[in-house]
C-alpha cells in the first residue's frame, strides 16, 4: 500500500494546478480518494468527524441491492428456461442469467460514470458518488431483454436531463433512475411494456405474462387469473425487471437499509400503509374484477415493493422533514394502486407514482416547515399578551 | 421535587481519556487575554508592554461598550502584546511576577445591594464578561432585564469536565454568585442538573429553579435547556453562565477580590495521566501537558473535542473553557477506508461494525473521513438536535441569507454549539458550526 501511495503522491503534482494533466484533476482525484481516504483533517468547528462519508453511504445502499441483483440474475435464467420448457440446472440459470444481465450493468455503468466524470470535470467539482447508486438501480428496473443501446441513452438522459442540468447530485428533482425507466417507457413501449419483453429470449408460445398484466386483463374479462401464487409472487419466481420480482430479496435490502441507518423507514413503511389503505378502499368498493383482487396482492406485484424500499427512499428527491416523509410515502402508496387499477393503459403505477410525488415533495416540506414556523409564532403572542 | 425534562435525541461520544478524579495543583506563570474569546468585541487597549498589573486592573475594554472591561487574571507584568493581520489584536501576555497581589472591589452580600450596585461591582472587576446572552452568545448587556438567567450544572460533550467534582467545597461561592445572579432578573435563575448530579452544592442551592434534564449530549448544553424551559421569542433576551464562573463571580462578592482560580480538565487519548488541574482562568497549558502527553502527534484543544479552539502546546486556554482536551491529528490517507469493515470507526450510523461494540471508548483522530458533498442525506441531524427546530431548513435558509426565514426558524434559540453534534454526524462534511455563527452575526449586525 506504501508503494502505491508513494506512487500516487509521485504523479499527483501532474494533476494539480500546473500541471500536465490538470484537465484530468477531478478524474484522478475520484481515483486517489476511492483507494485512499484523504487526509484532510478538521479545521473549522468540531475537532472529530463521525466516520460515515458519501462513498460509505452509497456502498451500503449497493450492497443492499445485491440480494436482489443475485435474485434477478438467477430468475433471469430461471424464466427463460421455463419459457422454452426446458429444466436446467441452477447454475446453468445462473449462467444465462449472468449473461443477460451483467452487459446492462456494465453499459449502465460505464455510461453514466463517463458523464459524472465529465461533468465533474468541467465543474472543476469533486466526482459525486450518487452514481454509484443509480447506476445500479437503472439495470434492476429494466426488463432482462431491454436492447444494451437502449440502456445506455435511457442512463444518459437520466444523468444528463434528470440530474446533471439541475447541478448534479443532491439537486436533483427526479429519481434519476425512474427518470431513465421513465424515458424508455415513454418512448420505446414496444420494449417497456407487454407481454414479451419481461422473460429473456422467451418461447413465442409461452405467456410470460406478469402478474400486473393479468390483473388488468381481469377488468375485461371479468375475471383475474393468476398464473403464479401469492407466495411466488413473494418469493419472486415471476416475470418482470431485473430486481423487482422477489419482495423477499427486497425485504433483507430494507432491512440491512433501515439497520444500518441509511435507508428512511417511514417513507418504506408509509408507502405500504398508503398502499394497503387504496387497495383495502378498491376492495370495498369492489366494481371490477381487478378491484376484487386482494389488497396486498399490490404490495408483492410488480415494481411497488422495490419502489417503496430503493426508490421512494432516495433522501434527495423524497421529502426532507420528518412528517413531510410520511406523508410522501402514504401517497406514494396509495397513487401506485390507485394508477394500476383505474388506468389500465399503465400497469405499472409504482414509477409514476413515485416520480409525482418527487415533484411534490418541496410544497409538502414547505408545509411541513410553515407549521413549524406558526408554532414558533404562536409562542410569542401569550407572551407579549 | 425538582421538575424532569427527558429528551431522548442526540449523541453520546465515548472517548477514551476521561480526566480522573484527583486534582493537581499548578502555578502557571504566563497568561493571555484573548480578545477572540469574545464574540462582537472590538478591544480597545489600556495597556502597553512593560506595565504592571494586579489582579483585577483592567487590559482592555470594548470600544462600542466602553463600561466592559476585561481585566488581568494575575498580578505581573505585561510582557508582550500579539497582533496578527491588520493588527488584529490576538493576546495580551503577563508574566505573573507571583505575588499576587489583587484589587480590591470591595466584599458584600449580594442580598443587602441593589442591582445597580450588582453590575456596578461586576463591571469594575472585569467579571461582566462572565455572564452571556443569547441569542448571539455575546456578553450580556447591563441595560438589559434579561426574562430568565440560566446555568447548566452539567456537562454532557465528549470528554466533558465533571462539574459535581469541581464544586466541591466551592458551595459558599457559587451560592453567592447565584444570589447574584437573581438580582439581576426580575424573571428566575434557572439551574438546570444532569441526571447523575448527586452534587449537594447543585441539589441544595437557593435562589434558583432547579430542573432535571435526563438524556444524551447536547442535553447539558444551556441552548437546550433554555429552548425547553424558556424558548427565546424575537426580541427576548436570556442570559447564561457556567458553573465556574458563578463560583468566580461569588467569591468576588464574599473576598472583594478577582479570584482567576479555576478548575481545568485535562482529558483525552493523547494523555497520559489525565486529571483535573487547579489552575488559573487564561492560563499557559505548559505546566498542565508537561510530561503527560504520549502520542506523536497531538492536537491540543480549548474546550471540548466538538466546540473548542485549537491551540498551540505553548499557548493559552480560552476565557470560558475548563477543559483541554488531546487528541490525535488525522492527517494521513487510509487505504480504502470507506470499504473496510471498521470495527474500531466510531459512527453514528451503524454502517460500520462499530456498532456490536457500543461500550467501547473510542480514540478518535481530527481526519474528515471523507470529502465535502453537497446535502444528500436527510433526517439526520434531526436525530441528535433536542428541539423544535428543523436544522438542515434552518443551515439553508442561513446559506441563503434569508434572513425572514432564519428568524422564523428560531435561529434565535441556537448557538454553533447545538449544532456540533450534526456537524459531527455529517456525511456531507460541511461546517455547520462555522455556518451557524456566520448567521448569528449577520442577524446581529441586522437588529442593532
Amino acid at each position: 500500500m506504501k508503494a502505491l501511495r508513494k506512487q500516487l503522491d509521485k504523479i499527483k503534482p501532474q494533476f494539480q494546478k500546473g500541471g500536465k494533466f490538470e484537465k484530468l484533476h477531478s478524474t484522478f482525484d475520484a481515483f486517489e480518494t476511492f483507494l485512499f481516504v484523504p487526509d484532510k483533517t478538521t479545521s473549522l468547528g468540531s475537532h472529530i468527524r463521525d466516520s460515515i462519508d458519501m462513498k460509505r453511504t452509497m456502498s451500503i445502499v449497493v450492497i443492499a441491492m445485491i440480494p436482489t441483483l443475485l435474485f434477478g440474475i438467477w430468475n433471469a435464467g430461471n424464466q427463460h428456461y421455463l419459457s422454452i420448457g426446458e429444466a436446467a440446472a441452477f447454475w446453468d440459470k445462473v449462467l444465462f442469467g449472468l449473461w443477460k444481465v451483467l452487459p446492462i450493468v456494465v453499459v449502465s455503468y460505464v455510461t453514466g460514470l463517463g458523464i459524472e466524470f465529465a461533468f465533474a470535470q468541467i465543474r472543476h467539482h469533486e466526482v459525486n458518488e450518487g452514481f454509484l447508486v443509480s447506476g445500479m438501480l437503472i439495470p434492476l428496473v429494466l426488463p432482462p431483454d431491454i436492447p444494451l443501446w437502449m440502456v445506455a441513452v435511457a442512463t444518459a438522459f437520466a444523468v444528463i436531463i434528470g440530474k446533471e442540468v439541475f447541478g448534479g447530485t443532491g439537486m436533483n428533482i427526479l429519481n434519476p433512475a425512474l427518470t431513465a425507466r421513465a424515458f424508455l417507457f415513454f418512448a420505446y413501449p414496444a420494449q417497456m411494456s407487454g407481454d414479451k419483453v419481461w422473460i429473456a429470449e422467451k418461447a413465442d408460445a409461452y405467456s410470460g405474462a406478469t402478474p400486473l398484466a393479468e390483473a388488468t386483463a381481469g377488468i375485461e374479462s371479468g375475471v383475474v387469473n393468476f398464473s403464479h401464487s401469492f407466495m411466488d409472487m413473494f418469493l419472486g419466481t415471476i416475470p418482470g425487471s431485473i430486481g423487482e420480482t422477489s419482495t423477499l430479496a427486497i425485504l433483507i435490502g430494507a432491512a440491512i437499509l433501515v439497520f444500518t441507518g441509511v435507508g428512511s423507514l417511514r417513507i418504506m413503511l408509509s408507502v405500504v400503509i398508503g398502499g394497503i389503505f387504496m387497495g383495502g378502499v378498491l376492495n370495498l368498493a369492489g366494481a371490477n374484477a381487478y378491484m376484487n383482487v386482494p389488497f396486498y396482492y399490490h404490495l408483492v406485484m410488480g415494481g411497488f415493493a422495490f419502489g417503496a424500499v430503493y426508490m421512494a427512499t432516495d433522501p434527495v428527491t423524497a421529502a426532507q422533514t420528518n412528517t413531510g416523509k410520511l406523508i410522501y410515502g402514504f401517497f406514494i402508496g396509495l397513487m401506485a394502486v390507485l394508477i394500476r387499477v383505474l388506468n389500465p393503459a399503465y400497469p405499472e403505477g409504482m414509477m409514476l407514482a413515485i416520480l409525482l410525488m418527487n415533484v411534490f415533495a418541496p410544497l409538502i416540506d414547505h408545509y411541513v416547515v410553515e407549521a413549524n414556523i406558526k408554532r414558533r409564532l404562536k409562542r410569542l403572542k401569550p407572551a407579549k399578551a | 421535587m425538582p421538575n424532569t425534562i427527558k429528551l431522548s435525541k442526540g449523541l453520546n461520544i465515548n472517548l477514551k481519556g476521561t480526566a480522573e478524579k484527583n486534582v493537581r495543583e499548578v502555578s502557571p506563570r504566563y497568561f493571555a487575554i484573548k480578545p477572540t474569546d469574545f464574540i462582537g468585541v472590538f478591544p480597545r487597549l489600556l495597556v502597553k508592554e512593560g506595565d504592571t498589573v494586579k489582579a483585577g486592573t483592567p487590559v482592555f475594554i470594548d470600544k462600542y461598550r466602553d463600561n466592559i472591561s476585561f481585566t488581568s487574571p494575575v498580578s505581573g507584568t505585561i510582557t508582550e502584546i500579539k497582533r496578527g493581520d491588520k493588527r488584529l489584536l490576538l493576546e495580551v501576555r503577563i508574566e505573573a511576577d507571583g505575588t499576587d497581589t489583587k484589587i480590591d472591589f470591595g466584599s458584600a452580600s449580594p442580598a443587602s445591594l441593589s442591582r445597580e450596585q450588582i453590575i456596578e461591582k461586576l463591571l469594575q472587576s472585569g467579571l461582566w464578561a462572565m455572564i452571556r446572552q443569547r441569542p448571539y452568545g455575546t456578553i450580556a448587556n447591563p441595560e438589559h432585564n434579561p426574562k430568565s438567567i440560566f446555568v447548566s450544572a452539567f456537562d454532557t460533550a465528549p470528554l466533558a469536565p465533571d462539574f459535581d467534582f469541581i464544586v466541591n467545597g466551592q458551595g459558599e461561592a457559587f451560592q453567592a454568585g447565584i444570589d447574584v445572579l437573581a438580582k439581576l432578573t426580575s424573571g428566575k435563575v434557572h439551574l438546570n442538573v444532569g441526571a447523575k448530579t448527586s452534587a449537594k452544592e447543585f441539589l441544595n442551592c437557593r435562589n434558583a429553579e432547579i430542573t432535571t434534564f435526563k438524556g444524551p449530549h447536547p442535553a447539558g448544553n444551556v441552548g437546550i435547556q433554555i429552548h425547553h424551559i424558556s424558548p427565546i421569542n424575537k426580541g427576548e433576551v436570556v442570559w447564561f453562565a457556567g458553573v465556574q464562573e458563578v463560583i468566580t463571580i461569588g467569591k468576588l462578592f464574599l473576598t472583594g477580590t478577582y479570584d482567576s482560580s479555576l478548575m481545568v480538565a485535562l482529558a483525552g487519548s493523547e494523555v497520559e495521566r489525565p486529571a483535573y488541574f487547579k489552575t488559573r482562568r487564561c492560563a499557559e497549558i505548559a505546566p498542565i501537558i508537561k510530561n503527560n502527553i504520549k502520542g506523536e502527534n497531538p492536537r491540543y484543544i480549548s474546550g471540548n473535542v466538538l466546540t473548542g479552539t485549537q491551540i498551540r502546546h505553548d499557548s493559552f486556554t480560552n476565557f470560558y473553557d475548563s477543559v483541554v482536551s488531546v487528541i490525535p491529528e488525522g492527517n494521513y490517507h487510509e487505504f480504502l477506508g470507506w470499504a473496510l469493515p471498521g470495527f474500531g470507526k466510531f459512527s453514528f450510523s451503524r454502517t460500520f461494525f462499530s456498532w456490536l461494540t457500543p461500550k467501547k471508548e473510542y480514540v478518535i483522530d481530527t481526519n474528515m473521513h471523507g470529502g465535502e458533498r453537497a446535502y444528500v442525506m436527510t433526517g439526520q441531524y434531526e436525530r441528535v438536535l433536542p428541539m423544535d427546530i428543523y436544522p438542515m431548513q434552518l443551515v439553508k435558509a442561513i446559506l441563503t441569507e434569508d434572513i425572514d426565514l432564519m428568524e422564523n426558524l428560531g435561529i434565535y434559540e441556537v448557538e454553533p454549539e447545538d449544532l456540533a453534534l450534526c456537524e459531527f454526524i455529517d456525511t456531507s462534511k460541511t461546517e455547520i458550526q462555522s455556518i451557524v455563527r456566520k448567521g448569528l452575526e449577520t442577524m446581529r449586525k441586522e437588529m442593532s
